[in-house]
């Protein structure tokens, strides 16, 4: 689960790492308030979406005249950012964050996530801060810092000493030495408390008044770890999130929606992946990834059947289920039982093989529902591509 | 011979009295695997099936002489079940629980490094061995006792392969689901050499899918040290990149965990890697010259 930038920094100041002073705004008029509560020099207003490169798509404002931040609010909220995170579509501004300005003296890099070769919690830092991580690491591989910490122990100084000096801070501001050690080890106990999958910050600045501080930021929540922490749940915001994936979480359904035509229903992740390449190996693309799990039922196929639906790029169906814990009998009775809830417009291929396979194919058969069965994987894919219309 | 576990390896089940539990415990015993023991605090005393339940797993290993311990405890207690086993002397753990905190799975991965205990999974299917022990939620009926060995990050995508290695006649020897977690006890590198090992594989199917670079270090470890047959399908061509894999995560991996970089990674290693999923025997079949 991601969250806003104003909330990733909430937490940075509940950490004791040192941010902008700033708040959300949600009006022009929460935004004239603040802003004479503010009383700084310099005004930042920025869009705040689940997305990168808000400052490319005119997202982020800048301005010295507190009277100008209402008008820079009313712009921005309800304007719909395109940038190359967000998709053609882009992502409408329903919040903002207004805070301080900086005095910016050297922009770092710096992230905590599980590497996964090791399983151990890694920081990644880079002198080449405000710039596109992936860059960086793909062009000058030599400026990427990994900094391993060992779970068992947690975060100790001669970590924080290693990135500090392999940066140059030395040479660049000694103070701030101390204070940004310091600071690493409070981001790394939120990562760890938290149950966080990626912390970043980029920049993060040395100001000319030698302070550190987390100019932006980014964390990302590891969705199995959210039963413990209440208070980040609440930090779920679903204009972020699409409308069919909020409705498949709310039903048990682990779906990500695509841009093709064939909408397909699996039981398992990596079959359901599967399916997919073998939907475009035969000649199309599919619409989404579905997988229903290991304990589909009626209630679970009817929801993904009105999922399925509701995307109006679906040409037709393909459901492909290989039993194990999943009877093919009770996913079979749950495909008839939902068709006759559920209206399907589309050409539907269902594909059953493994525990009772025998007896699931012949309740459809018999079901009188219009649609194609078939044992093997490859002839189902072919099947279902032939009756949205584009040959293998 | 086979790999990991054979028909004298003795199973407690932790989290036997649950729903999972119950159901998969019965359908291990059914397929012959001496499952000896459950565990659920606060229920000594009770029968599962006629498998007697312990407070403990010390008690189980205790009693019963349970060596392996299968794991159906919910998410939120599951690493302290892991911690548990590990700490009563049982040498294999297989944890089949989805949903485990990746950074719960990164204290219990660092507390059993040096130990000598084998962690599967979590979020796995499980092992078997054809016609000794299931130790697992597979369906034991698919599979078919035979030549080729199994390792996979998939569940159902392995029984599909398993499927199409029995209905041609090949049979596996064993299969063994590491699981679909970013942090695991047990990756590819650290099966394959079982397989290269035993007598009786004389082929291995390595399901891989998009993420990390587990692949990739399967293949640097196959070019060295595997002199049998790998046949490979790597799951999530058409996955869309950026979905679920956090921002910084491509730096780890130096831009690694693309489909298509693990597929020309395992080529050039040469493994015969299928790009349809449903060629998987067929090609096992090719490569065994059958």
């Amino acid at each position: 689960m991601n969250v806003h930038e104003f909330q990733a920094k909430q937490l940075f100041a509940q950490y004791g790492v040192p941010v902008p002073r700033g708040k959300e705004i949600t009006s022009p008029e929460t935004a004239t308030a603040w802003a004479n509560e503010l009383n700084t020099p310099v005004f930042v207003v920025k869009a705040q979406i689940h997305a990168g490169g808000r400052g490319k798509a005119g997202g982020v404002k800048i301005t010295k005249d507190k009277a100008a931040v209402a008008g820079l609010a009313k712009e921005l909220i309800g304007k719909t950012l395109v940038t190359h995170q967000t998709g053609p579509k882009g992502r409408k501004v329903h919040r903002l964050l207004m805070e301080e300005g900086a005095n910016i003296s050297k922009e770092l890099y710096l992230s905590i996530l599980v590497d996964r070769d090791t399983g151990w919690p890694t920081f990644i830092a880079s002198t080449e801060g405000g710039m596109e991580i992936e860059e960086v690491a793909a062009h000058t591989p030599d400026k990427i810092i990994k900094e391993p910490i060992d779970p068992a122990v947690g975060f100790q100084g001669y970590n924080g000493r290693n990135i500090a000096f392999a940066l140059g801070l030395p040479g660049i501001e000694p103070a701030v030495i101390n204070p940004f050690v310091k600071m690493l080890g409070n981001l790394y106990r939120l990562f760890m408390e938290k149950d966080a999958a990626l912390v970043e910050i980029n920049p993060l600045i040395i100001t000319k008044e030698k302070t550190v501080v987390a100019l932006d930021g980014k964390v990302s929540f590891d969705d199995n770890g959210l039963f413990k922490h209440e208070d980040v749940q609440k930090m779920r915001d679903l204009n972020e999130e699409e409308p069919l994936e909020i409705e498949a979480t709310a039903n048990n359904l682990n779906y990500v929606k695509l841009d093709g035509n064939i909408g397909c229903m699996v039981n398992g992740a990596g079959l359901a992946m599967a399916t997919m390449d073998v939907i475009k190996l035969a000649g199309s693309e599919p619409a989404n990834f579905l997988d229903v799990g290991g304990g589909a039922t009626k209630e679970t196929v009817a929801a993904g059947f009105r999922i399925l639906l509701k995307d109006p790029n679906v040409k037709g169906i393909f459901i492909n289920i290989f039993g194990g814990i999943v009877r093919c009998e009770r996913i079979a009775q749950g495909v008839i039982d939902a068709a006759k809830e559920v209206k399907i417009t589309v050409p539907l291929v269902v594909r059953l093989q493994g525990t009772n396979a025998e007896e699931g194919r012949t309740l459809l058969a018999e079901s009188g529902l219009k649609l194609d069965v078939a044992n093997d994987l490859w002839e189902a894919a072919q099947k279902i591509v032939k009756l949205t219309g584009k040959a293998a | 011979m086979s790999i990991l576990v054979n028909k004298n390896t003795r199973v407690v089940v932790q989290g036997i009295t649950g729903k999972e539990g119950s159901f998969h415990a019965t359908q291990c015993k059914a397929y012959g695997t001496k499952v000896v023991a459950g565990v659920t605090p606060g229920k000594a005393g009770q029968e599962v099936e006629g498998i007697p339940v312990f407070n403990t797993v010390r008690d189980a290993v205790k009693k019963e002489q349970a060596d392996t311990s299968l794991i159906f405890v919910p998410p939120p207690f599951c690493a302290d079940a892991i911690l548990e086993a590990a700490d009563a002397g049982v040498k294999l753990i297989i944890c089949i629980t989805e949903g485990i905190p990746v950074n719960d799975m990164v204290k219990v991965k660092r507390a059993l490094r040096g130990r000598d205990v084998r962690l599967i999974g979590p979020n796995c299917p499980g092992v078997i061995t054809v016609d000794e022990a299931k130790i697992g939620i597979m369906p034991g009926f698919i599979h078919k006792k035979g030549v080729v060995g199994v390792v996979s990050r998939s569940g159902t995508l392995t029984y599909e392969a398993v499927h199409q290695l029995s209905t041609l006649g090949l049979g596996e020897t064993t299969c063994v689901g590491i699981g679909g977690d970013p942090v695991n006890g047990t990756g590819f590198v650290d099966v394959l050499p079982l397989f290269e090992k035993d007598t009786e594989t004389q082929a291995i199917v390595m399901i891989g899918e998009i993420g990390g670079d587990a692949e990739e270090k399967a293949a640097e470890f196959i070019k060295k040290n595997v002199k049998k047959p790998v046949i490979s399908f790597i799951a999530g061509i058409t996955a869309p990149p950026g979905r679920r894999m956090g921002h910084a995560g491509a730096i780890i991996s130096g831009g690694k965990g693309t489909a298509a970089e693990k597929m020309k990674t395992l080529e050039a290693a040469g493994v015969k890697v299928v790009k349809n999923p449903a060629e998987i025997g067929d090609a096992v079949k090719k490569a065994l010259g059958r």
